[in-house]
């Protein structure tokens, strides 16, 4: 800034407000810090400081490095993507999933073997829990989001990522978000709003990450050189939009102090068990379902080199979709204090959203229409057309399981468990690891170091959820029919402590299944870094396979 | 066909497709949420449900941060099996100064809705330095360090403040004396314990952790649950007069 006068380059307002941002956000959080009620929230502050004047330096070093101009949008007739913030959300999406596995794993063991809870605050499963849902779910999938968002909106569009600063904000900010809350838990910061767990600053902090992604997001599609927006940025715009609007309504909170990590949500009770599984179940809708479709719309007729199946479908699919979803949210809370009128429009429209759920799948599974031979020879492909069949069975589960009598069973035991991950470790998991194993070798311009190995993680990881989904199976109905078990005599048969003793076993196996599961990620982010660090190379190594682009 | 073609609004206008989104996903939330805030029979008028005193927040607060709703339901559904082995089922009225909920999902434990008064006060302690010695088969975590860490209530009036700010219904005389109120629920035969229950009705008090000399952690945490699910007389509740 200094040196304005002699330089012929100017610091843009974007550069200049956002360092100014910055500081102001650094000198805010020390005060903050030194007046923090607990040693925590002043941990939090210090981290929110020090990243702070970290943004600072980056941005005044970015300055002085780069160009006097700003990158072109158009280099030799073609757009000037920007992979950047993508490759850096591909790699955190790797990370945070080995991270996100191994505690699911070792909450898993925690289950089966409580003494692995060591008696100490930090690593119980009460604490765990929660940061193994928010790493899988936030800090794999968002990043696999981010990047596969970032990436397909530059490509379908043909134009470069709106900002300069705002794209490297949206995917370091989110990723600090991550930092924040799960340190957070295990220190003991949570509001306890399952998946909304994180407490008022963060939220805050991650609403402006998140109205920045819509507005680069939205910014590309009106810089696109294509007279239509692709199908899968329909879908990438639900998420984004429908997330923020979910995230202000369920996080609506007053903070006990500005030195407290500590706030209160504005609802209470039933109309807060409302709001909540309102968030939670389209969490699950427009996080882990319409994002995720995005993928699906834009990888597989990608990888299988044919165009999607049905257009028309695909409208329908998408409106509907995201019209029913919303409803679907009292099907958390059947037979509980929610009004009856609540619960019944929940289950109906969860059984309604079983049909625009099948038509997406098969308009996935269909994309493959002449191109099903590549099944046998391309496991990435392989992999994610398992993944929409995953979808399939875990939205037939899904409406199945919102029917009340159903749910009576289900409810509050583990086959809730098995659902979540037949969807989890099978849609979201296979879709986001195809995805990866796709937008690596295109960004990095090198051929996927071994089909061999994701063959191996194909084959490992799908083992692996037969037995977590399984036993998940037997031991939620198990415990939900000994609950309800009567002596001839009329009496409860089974105290609820033997219903615990009885669910060992497949607490055992399902360690197991995630085990595998986390082994398979591993050979997958191996096999990447292979890729990564392999010598450059354009061409594929492995002419079996269509080139990736 | 003409109808399809009439889509390229949404796929050539990237602010009506946003526009139409928010139209879309505002439906649903919109008719399933808001009239839980007037309709009347949403919450059923029951006496006896009172805001949780200082120190039952702070037990509650102790809840929600080491995760207990992660395995233990506060929802007791009117199913027989759950009635017979809980109580009766819970009402909307017991959670309406809950904030925020804590009705939970999953039952890896049991559910804790009418805990109050199960146990003694001597088991809950044991149960938290080491649950198997209570219940051989437990696979609770052991808590052993919640007696031995001292409750920080030393801004518990301002806990209540924001609370009375959000609608549940503190006097400005509870706020003021909310720290004293700690001190008089969480000790042997405190004088101020009769102001105490006079401000909220039904409260134990005494000392919950077997130490007389510290006011710890456990305290906070033993006096919330054995609150839970007790204020509600269901001898006098007409289950009739609330049919919804």
């Amino acid at each position: 800034m200094a040196n304005e006068s002699a330089h012929p380059k100017l610091m843009t307002i974007g550069e200049g407000g956002s360092a100014l941002a910055f500081a102001a956000l650094a000198m805010f959080s020390i005060v903050v810090a030194a007046g923090a009620f607990t040693p925590e929230f002043a941990f939090h502050a210090y981290l929110f400081a020090a990243a702070s004047i970290a943004a600072v330096f980056a941005i005044v070093n970015r300055y002085y490095e780069r160009p006097d101009e700003a990158a072109p949008l158009v280099v030799d007739g073609k757009p000037n993507y920007n992979m950047g913030p993508v490759k850096f959300a591909s790699i955190a999406a790797v990370v945070r999933g080995i991270a996100g596995f191994t505690v699911g794993l070792i909450i898993a063991l925690q289950l089966a073997f409580p003494a692995l809870n060591f008696d100490l605050p930090w690593v119980t499963f009460g604490r765990m829990r929660p940061l193994h849902t928010s790493a899988v779910i936030f800090a794999f999938g968002g990043n696999v989001l981010i990047a596969t968002s970032m990436y397909v909106v530059q490509r379908t569009c043909r134009a470069r990522l709106v900002g300069d600063i705002a794209p490297w904000f949206v995917v370091l900010g989110y990723n600090f978000f991550i930092v924040i809350a799960g340190t957070g838990y295990l220190l003991g910061i949570t509001q306890s709003k399952e998946y909304a767990e994180p407490e008022w600053y963060s939220d805050l902090f991650l609403t402006v990450v998140w109205v920045t992604y819509f507005l680069v997001y939205l910014g590309t599609i009106m810089r696109r050189t294509e007279p239509h927006i692709y199908v899968a940025n329909w879908f990438y715009l639900a998420f984004i939009v429908t997330i923020a609007v979910l995230h202000l309504g369920n996080n609506a909170s007053v903070p006990v102090s500005v030195y407290s990590s500590k706030s209160y949500i504005v609802w209470s009770g039933v109309q807060d068990a409302m709001v909540q599984w309102w968030y939670g179940h389209n969490a699950v809708g427009f996080f882990l379902t319409a994002g995720f479709l995005g993928i699906m719309y834009y990888f597989i007729p990608k990888r299988a080199d044919r165009p999607v199946y049905s257009y028309r479908l695909s409208i329908i699919h998408f409106w509907s979709l995201i019209f029913l979803y919303i409803w679907a949210g009292p099907h958390h809370l059947h037979y509980t204090a929610l009004p009856d009128w609540a619960q019944t429009l929940g289950m109906t429209f969860s059984v309604m959203l079983w049909m625009p759920s099948w038509g997406g799948m098969i308009n996935g599974i269909m994309t493959l229409s002449g191109a099903w031979d590549k099944l046998r020879t391309d496991p990435v492909l392989r992999m994610m057309v398992v993944s929409v069949a995953f979808y399939g069975m875990a939205t037939f589960e899904g409406p199945m399981m919102s029917v009340k009598i159903v749910n009576s069973l289900s409810h509050y035991t583990d086959w809730t468990i098995g659902h979540v991950h037949s969807g989890a470790l099978g849609w979201v998991g296979y879709i986001s690891f195809g995805a990866l194993y796709c937008l690596v070798p295109w960004l990095w311009n090198r051929p996927l170091y071994s089909l061999k190995l994701v063959n191996w993680h194909f084959w490992i990881s799908t083992i692996g959820i037969v037995l977590y989904v399984s036993a998940m199976w037997v031991s939620g109905i198990l415990q939900g029919l000994m609950w309800r078990a009567y002596t001839n005599l009329g009496f409860l048969e089974y105290s609820f402590v033997e219903t615990v003793e009885a669910m060992h076993p497949f607490y055992v196996i399902r360690a197991i299944g995630g085990l595998l599961f986390l082994v398979g990620a591993l050979l997958m982010a191996w096999n990447l870094w292979k890729t990564v660090t392999s010598a450059v190379s354009t061409a594929p190594a492995n002419l079996r396979l269509a080139p990736a682009e | 066909m003409s109808f399809w073609s009439k889509h390229a609004i949404f796929e050539k206008n990237s602010i009506v497709l946003v526009i139409g989104i928010l139209i879309v996903i505002a439906i649903g939330g919109l008719v399933e949420i808001v009239p839980l805030f007037y309709l009347k029979n949403t919450i059923e008028k029951v006496d006896g449900v009172r805001p949780y005193t200082p120190l039952e927040l702070a037990g509650r607060n102790i809840y929600v941060r080491e995760g207990c709703y992660v395995c233990h339901s506060q929802m007791i559904r009117p199913l027989r099996d759950e009635v017979e082995r809980y109580g009766h089922y819970s009402l909307a009225a017991e959670s309406m100064y809950d904030k925020p909920f804590q009705w939970g999902s999953k039952r890896t434990g049991p559910d804790l809705a009418r805990v109050g008064g199960k146990y003694s006060d001597d088991w809950h302690r044991e149960h938290f330095k080491n649950p198997r010695s209570v219940v051989p088969g437990s696979i609770m975590p052991d808590y052993s360090w919640l007696a031995e860490t001292d409750l920080d209530f030393s801004h518990v009036a301002q806990d209540l403040k924001v609370q009375a700010i959000l609608g549940v219904p503190y006097t400005p005389e509870m706020v003021a004396k909310a720290t004293a109120d700690v001190v008089a629920q969480a000790t042997n035969d405190n004088p101020d314990a009769v102001e105490l229950i006079t401000r909220y009705p039904k409260t134990n008090a005494r000392d919950f952790d077997g130490n007389p000399t510290r006011i710890t952690e456990a305290d906070a945490l033993i006096a919330y649950l054995q609150m839970l699910g007790t204020q509600v007389d269901f001898k006098l509740y007409d289950d009739k007069a609330n049919i919804r």
